[in-house]
């Protein structure tokens, strides 16, 4: 084992900062998972096909499964890990478990990471933009149609709440 | 699935890159955005000794107007390219195109400099900029050279680029104001890589017929394809159903073995490059007529 194998690198996560000593090689998704421990980014196809990795750097999606730890030196990552506030359920979140927009829920971290870009971009957006947005992300589970209400119901729930007094999780 | 080892370097500029290149040219390969090496290495398809990560090459990540077009920076990525103003305004079809290209994850990433290099035959940017007489600028140690799309994409994955040399700015010219173009596609899932596309762009005449039309197709061949037979057929036609149809034929009458997968077979892919070349060049046609 050299040293020059190896390479330190500083990386935000959901707010914190950690220094990790990394081969190159190794992949965004597999250090968060194995040298962080946030297993909630799942790693389906690790070729940039099924979206199930996808994480933001920055404040864009990327897939993790497709860009070196190294690479997200020195820059912001959020991951699912980073949606809930406390122990209360991001939007998003609620909006996929009211709906029941997963099932087994592997997919799931990807498609909610992916939706809370297009939200931020767009916080109504039309059924034909979320299901463009969401299109290169794999369930195969649901059918998406729930997953897509899920998008719109979030979307909603955000208008709603920044449009009136907060209502709460709607139950 | 995971990359084999490989020593990573991170220039911060062109001279840098260019340096590291041309010392280690047998072994070294350029890491872009990403979206198409790091598959290849995830496989073990491919397991360069060394990468050249550019991401880190401010100077490169750029859309500038040039002389009535544009010039790109290698870097820029795809999502910048599909927002960006300027080239909304001088050249839809890049915009219509970046648009196209995978997904918005992959787009966060993917840049036009990766797509023109990697020249995959079913990317869109390499079929667009050969309709555009794009010309692309590379660096190597002994200064630069200029190759136009015509003489830069070779054959399945290769181009004229050397090992030693760093791609640095795509540049496209304008288009006469009485243009218009478009970029057409087909694709199982939106965003997965076309069964065929076909960029066209359209010059009318005062009296309405065609003055110029050019037509260039991803996913048909090992290569982007330019089919200048067709294009030499629209010209002084008046522009309907009947010109389509000609240029259509001779479209795929110069087709040479377009690949057969369990997506769609030669001939399934044949008849959509018609198809889509009929629709491309109606909706050029109505476009440069707005534009008239
Ligand atoms: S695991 Fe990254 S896209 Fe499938
Ligand atoms: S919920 Fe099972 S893959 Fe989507």
């Amino acid at each position: 084992m050299q040293d020059e194998d190896f390479v330190t690198i500083r990386l935000t996560v959901n707010g914190g900062t950690h220094r990790l000593v990394v081969e190159p090689r190794r992949l965004l998704a597999d250090a968060l998972r194995e040298d962080l421990g946030l297993t909630g980014t799942n790693l389906g196809c690790e070729h940039g096909v099924c979206g199930s990795c996808t994480v933001l750097v920055d404040g864009q999606s990327v897939r993790s499964c497709l860009m070196f730890a190294v690479q997200a030196n020195g820059h912001e990552v959020m991951t699912v890990e980073g949606l809930a506030r406390g122990g209360e359920l991001h939007p998003l979140q609620q909006a996929f478990w009211e709906k029941q927009g997963l099932q087994c829920g592997f997919c799931t971290p990807g498609f909610l990471m992916t939706a809370y870009e297009l939200l931020q971009h767009n916080p109504n957006p039309s059924e034909e933009e979320i299901r463009s947005a969401l299109s290169g992300n794999i369930c195969r589970c649901t059918g998406y149609q729930q997953i897509i209400e899920a998008v719109q119901s979030a979307s909603q729930a955000v208008a709603g709440a920044s449009a009136t007094v907060p209502s709460g999780t709607g139950a | 699935m995971k990359p084999p080892k490989f020593r990573y370097f991170a220039p911060r500029s062109v001279e840098e890159a260019v340096a590291l290149l041309v010392e280690h040219a047998d072994e070294a390969r350029v890491l872009a955005g990403g979206q198409s090496l790091v598959p290849l290495m995830n496989m073990r398809l491919a397991h360069p000794d060394m990468l050249v990560d550019i991401n880190g090459i401010s100077e490169l990540a750029y859309v500038r107007p040039w002389d009535g077009g544009l010039a790109l920076g290698a870097m820029t990525r795809d999502a910048t390219l599909e927002r960006d103003t300027t080239a909304a305004a001088r050249l839809p079809l890049l915009v219509e195109a970046a648009h196209c290209v995978g997904h918005p994850a992959i787009r966060n990433r993917s840049t036009v400099g990766g797509s023109i290099a990697h020249a995959d035959p079913a990317a869109e940017l390499p079929a667009v900029l050969l309709a555009l007489n794009a010309a692309f600028e590379v660096r190597s140690r002994s200064g630069s050279r200029t190759i136009s799309a015509q003489d830069f994409f070779k054959g399945y994955l290769s181009t004229d680029l050397k090992a030693s040399e760093l791609l640095t700015e795509l540049r496209v010219p304008g288009l006469p104001s009485k243009a218009g173009s478009a970029f057409v596609e087909f694709s199982r899932r939106e965003g997965d890589y076309a069964l065929a596309g076909v960029a066209a762009v359209i010059t009318l005449d005062e009296d309405g017929t065609i003055a110029d039309a050019r037509l260039g197709l991803c996913s048909v061949g090992p290569a982007p394809v330019r089919p200048q037979a067709a294009e030499a057929l629209l010209r002084g036609q008046h522009p309907g159903d009947e010109a389509w149809d000609a240029a259509a034929t001779a479209v795929i009458t110069g087709l040479d073995n377009p690949p057969s997968d369990i997506h769609g077979s030669a001939d399934y892919r044949r008849h959509l490059a018609s198809v889509l070349t009929k629709e491309a060049l109606a909706s050029a046609a109505e476009r440069a007529e707005r534009n008239r």
